[in-house]
């Protein structure tokens, strides 16, 4: 391992244990704020270890996601399982669908690829509607639990670290050198005898673990389940825009897009509470222009500028 | 972001937040705060919009215009805090705490859609603020009590909203103006499910035969082919589990398909003046979740104020509701004498409130055992026809065609 | 008999619904999330101008028309043009389109929320009328041969025309129509424009059978993007085509098996489509 590998670790570590112990400084606004970014977080850098290399667009977090939290909702309300069963079966659910997903998709590009995800996504929504109109019922799906915020925020930055660390392994692996290669020239890559197939097919089951597996943390926080909600399409679109405002080629640009995001989210919501959207559409816009490498382009820029 | 910058943005905000004017210079008392998390955009903005927001503003206006609360020996006004959540729970819950430790607000209304009211009772609960739910129709009363002791529930039960309907379509079949044959469709979206799947086996042991049985999508484009299929099978009554927008388009089909049935009941939005603004007189007889009883005197002053301050009529179900939980929230802080949330909490359980829509007073779960829960659009007027513990429904009649 | 004709109604909205957002992906490269945002800003003048002024929708298209147009032609050239300009790969436009036009969703909505927070309910030809021996709404009617004139024009307009033919060269190959000394920026602002008038028309029609609401563009965008995607990007046939599919198996599939699962089966089939033709029914291979 060299020197700068372990320095990183090290930062990683520290912040870990800094955002660990966030929860004991503040268990009220700033935690509800905290819990927030990192189900964000969560979501947008395990969306970028897939989309970041291949420069694929995947719209169809919300589809995992929905997988989730309706699961957990379904397994607790109607049929009297535990939390913890649902939350593990639910990643399980989701990598498969994933793999069937990624199994369609190899021939797609572009923006062929970004749309299939999509309409994917909304069709899995009314299909599991349809379902449980017609065979499984409803008493409605409550997620009662004893959980506190701060419980979920827990859960959810232990899903972060696991992320970071299998994104930092996998960059560091055979499979990540096959995606980087992949991203600049598939040709070229199977070429050299890379299975370029099953490297992306793995990477995007993994994008579905995590987001079913979030889906069911988040799902108490929630408390009540309804699947326009969980599957809701805003919510594959602002993982992406939190990923591409941070940048997707270093595995911690996400999260310097998803923490201004939300900052900034929360003094628009603050400063104009009758017209918060407006804004926020605005200061999107102002993003754009300003700042056209995201917010991981500004740092390095910063960091460059302090190297000189 | 300097220190500076922020704090001015966060005044320009707090100005911007206020949503009433006090009336008169004169009070120098610092105001009661009360905050909301509205969804001013997103799927549930329009509900919010027709149903919610007029009536806080209203409710603000007139507390105001009579000087305030008598809180602490005074009289205290009211000023209100309200942020918008994009009907996103993430930010709902965010927006709920926000309001709780930033803007240290002393009460709290309730939010619109259950699972709104349900996700954030934890917050409500851990600073024990009194949460007085209305858009929140379940039948979880007894879990949702005892988890949270601070919420209470005045809109009714999911049961007693299939109840309301089935009383409603027996009351016609004795009268002879309705058969057995029932079409049921319902939205397939979470409230649509709960009731169509409630409505079955009691419309079943009622003696009713349901012909069609189908769900939607929510967003539908075309609703036609239901129609269509609902037509075709002959039935005696319509049923349908709907949203705002498929209400809509359900009647507006039927309208064109001329579907001849004696009883036509559509769920949410019904009630909406919107509702009888756009069908004009063919919705005559029409049935729908809600309704009230148009005729007390408390009801038509409060529906002659909703007009005059908000500009806009009252919707004939939970507006009349939601501006009695404001009620009871005044009541009970004015009881109680001083900002005291927890007891306030204790007052609400304890005590009985005179509200628009009579006494209100909670069981044992929390609940409100007296809502309405179907109303008849009879005259440009929706009274209802089918309550629990009101006791002032009227008989529903036959609808009579589309004209 | 009347399946067919019940979808081919619903065909003539999705089409409406599609054909703009054609025109701004397929030529002037702009993947644009507002799309939806501008359909129900359509829908919006319609219902204030019929409750204000009583005045017919289709007036209203007529008037909105030429508004949106000026008012895309502007979005176009002030604020998407720059983003054209710096981008180096087709990649990084995507990319700042998507940002930047999900923003000036989040505004449109905003503004919107702002004029009208409520359902924008009003009634306009919702009465049954006779064709075929089949009864059909008579909004949904006219929203159909409207959207068939707009349609056709286009196609004629595309294939027989001097500038159609430029703005189909500029879809095909930006950098060749440069080369052939067609004006790229001025032709897709045109295209970007027009797509954005043709978007508010449909608004304005739909707004009579569908009750829109400000925050609802979201699911018109997606069906947009689903159909010209469906059709292949940059054919006009192709969205007409996807139009039609999607209509009549949505309609075949409510009547005949259950309504439960029209979307359902929309989905399926243009994933099945995209399955066997990655680049949609009309598409070039890359």
């Amino acid at each position: 391992m060299k020197p700068a590998e372990l320095r990183n670790l090290g930062i990683g570590a520290v912040l870990v244990a800094l955002a660990a112990i966030f929860p004991l400084v503040n268990d009220g606004y700033w935690l509800s704020i905290a819990t927030t970014a990192m189900m964000y977080i969560a979501l947008s850098t395990s969306w970028s270890l897939f989309s970041g290399p291949t420069h694929l667009i995947a719209l169809s977090t919300a589809a995992f996601f929905g997988i989730g939290g309706y699961l957990v909702g379904t397994g607790m309300s109607d049929y009297d399982t535990s939390f913890w069963s649902m939350a593990i079966l639910a990643p399980l659910v989701a990598t498969a669908v994933a793999l069937l997903i990624g199994l369609a998709t190899l021939r797609l590009s572009g923006v062929y690829f970004v749309i299939f995800t999509l309409g994917l996504a909304e069709m899995i929504r009314n299909l599991v509607s349809w379902v449980q109109n017609n065979f499984l019922g409803s008493r409605g799906l409550y997620v009662l639990t004893d959980f506190t915020e701060a419980h979920i925020y827990w859960m959810l930055l232990g899903v972060s670290v696991v992320v970071f660390l299998f994104g930092w392994w996998i960059n560091r692996s055979r499979l990540g050198f096959a995606l980087k290669i992949i991203g600049n020239d598939e040709e070229v890559a199977r070429h050299v005898g890379i299975n370029t197939a099953w490297s992306k097919v793995i990477l995007f089951m993994s994008t579905g673990f995590f987001a079913a597996l979030i889906g069911a943390i988040v799902a108490p926080r929630y408390s009540y389940i309804e699947p326009n909600v969980v599957f809701s399409p805003q919510l594959s679109f602002l993982v992406v825009i939190m990923a591409l405002l941070g940048g997707t080629h270093r595995l911690w640009g996400p999260l310097v897009g998803v923490i201004p995001f939300t900052l900034a989210w929360e003094a628009i919501s603050v400063s104009f509470p009758n017209s918060t959207t407006l804004f926020l559409g605005l200061s999107f816009l102002i993003i754009v222009y300003v700042l056209p490498d995201g917010f991981t382009g500004l740092l390095e820029k910063f960091t460059r500028r302090a190297a000189k | 972001m300097t220190i500076g910058i922020k704090r001015r943005a966060l005044l320009a905000g707090a100005s911007a937040l206020t949503l009433t004017a006090m009336t008169s210079a004169a009070f120098a008392a610092d105001p009661i705060k009360f905050g909301v998390v509205a969804h001013l955009t997103g799927p549930l903005a329009g509900g919010e919009a027709v149903t919610h927001t007029p009536n806080i503003e209203l409710w603000a206006a007139q507390v105001n215009a009579r000087g305030g609360l008598k809180v602490d020996g005074g009289m205290r006004p009211v000023e209100v805090i309200t942020y918008d959540d994009k009907t996103d729970p993430s930010e709902h819950i965010k927006a709920v705490q926000r309001l709780a430790t930033q803007d240290k607000v002393d009460f709290m209304f309730s939010p619109y859609g259950t699972g709104f009211n349900i996700a954030a009772a934890p917050i409500y609960a851990k600073y024990d603020f009194p949460l007085v739910a209305v858009s929140a129709i379940t039948d979880q009363q007894e879990e949702l009590s005892k988890r949270f002791p601070n919420m209470f529930f005045t809109l009714g039960t999911t049961t007693g909203f299939v109840e309301g309907a089935l009383d409603a379509l027996t009351t016609l079949r004795e009268a002879g103006s309705i058969g057995n044959t029932v079409a049921m469709v319902n939205v397939a979206d979470a409230f649509g499910i709960e009731l169509a799947d409630k409505a079955r086996p009691m419309f079943k042991e009622a003696g009713f035969e349901i012909v069609y049985d189908k769900s939607y999508p929510l967003g539908t484009p075309d609703l036609s082919p239901v129609v269509k299929g609902a037509k075709a099978a002959e039935p005696d009554a319509f049923v349908a589990w709907s949203y705002p927008p498929d209400t809509f388009a359900l009647t507006e089909q039927a309208i064109i398909e001329d579907l001849q049935v004696n009883a036509f009941y559509t769920a949410v939005a019904t009630a909406f003046p919107a509702f009888s603004g756009k069908f004009g007189s063919k919705i005559e007889g029409n049935l729908g979740a809600g309704g009230i009883n148009p005729d007390t005197p408390a009801m038509q002053d409060y529906r002659a104020a909703h007009l005059e301050i908000t500009g806009g009529e009252a919707d004939y179900w939970a507006s009349a509701t939601y501006y009695a939980s404001l009620q009871i929230l005044e009541q009970a802080i004015e009881g109680v004498g001083t900002i005291d949330r927890e007891a306030t909490v204790a007052y609400i359980a304890d005590n009985s409130f005179d509200t628009v829509i009579g006494e209100v007073s909670f069981d044992e779960q929390n609940n409100s055992m007296r809502f309405w829960s179907v109303g008849q659009w009879i005259d440009g007027v929706f009274h209802a026809v089918a309550d629990t513990g009101m006791g002032d429904s009227v008989a529903p009649v036959a609808k009579d065609g589309w004209n | 008999m009347d399946i067919l004709l019940s979808g081919l109604l619903l065909s003539g909205t999705y089409a409406l619904i599609a054909m703009g957002l054609n025109l701004q992906y397929g030529v002037a490269r702009i993947m644009n999330l507002a799309n939806g945002e501008m359909l129900v800003l359509g829908g919006l003048a319609a219902f204030w101008m019929y409750t204000a002024a009583a005045l017919s929708p289709l007036l209203t298209a007529l008037i909105a028309a030429p508004l949106a147009f000026s008012g895309n032609w502007l979005l176009y050239r002030y604020l998407l043009l720059p983003l054209v300009r710096r981008a180096k790969t087709q990649g990084q436009l995507e990319v700042d389109s998507i940002l930047a036009t999900f923003g000036m969703s989040f505004a449109l909505v905003g503004i919107m929320v702002s004029i009208h927070g409520e359902y924008f309910t009003y009634s306009y030809l919702a009465e049954p009328f006779k064709i075929l021996g089949q009864t059909v709404a008579l909004n949904r009617l006219v929203a159909f041969i409207v959207a068939i004139g707009i349609g056709g024009g286009l196609y004629y307009w595309l294939t027989h025309t001097y500038q159609g033919t430029a703005v189909r060269a500029v879809s095909v190959s930006t950098e060749a129509a440069g080369l052939v000394g067609i004006n790229v920026e001025r032709v897709s602002a045109f295209a970007f424009a027009l797509g954005g008038a043709v978007t508010a028309v449909g608004g304005t029609l739909i707004s009579t059978f569908i009750t829109l609401e400000a925050s609802v563009g979201v699911i018109f965008t997606m069906k947009a993007l689903i159909i010209i995607i469906m059709g292949g990007v940059g054919d006009i046939r192709g969205a007409i085509v996807a139009a039609v599919i999607l209509g009549l198996v949505e309609t075949t599939v409510a009547s005949v098996i259950d309504p439960g699962l029209t979307l359902v089966a929309a989905y399926v089939i243009f994933l099945a489509i995209l399955l066997f033709r990655p680049q949609g029914l009309f598409g070039r291979r890359a």
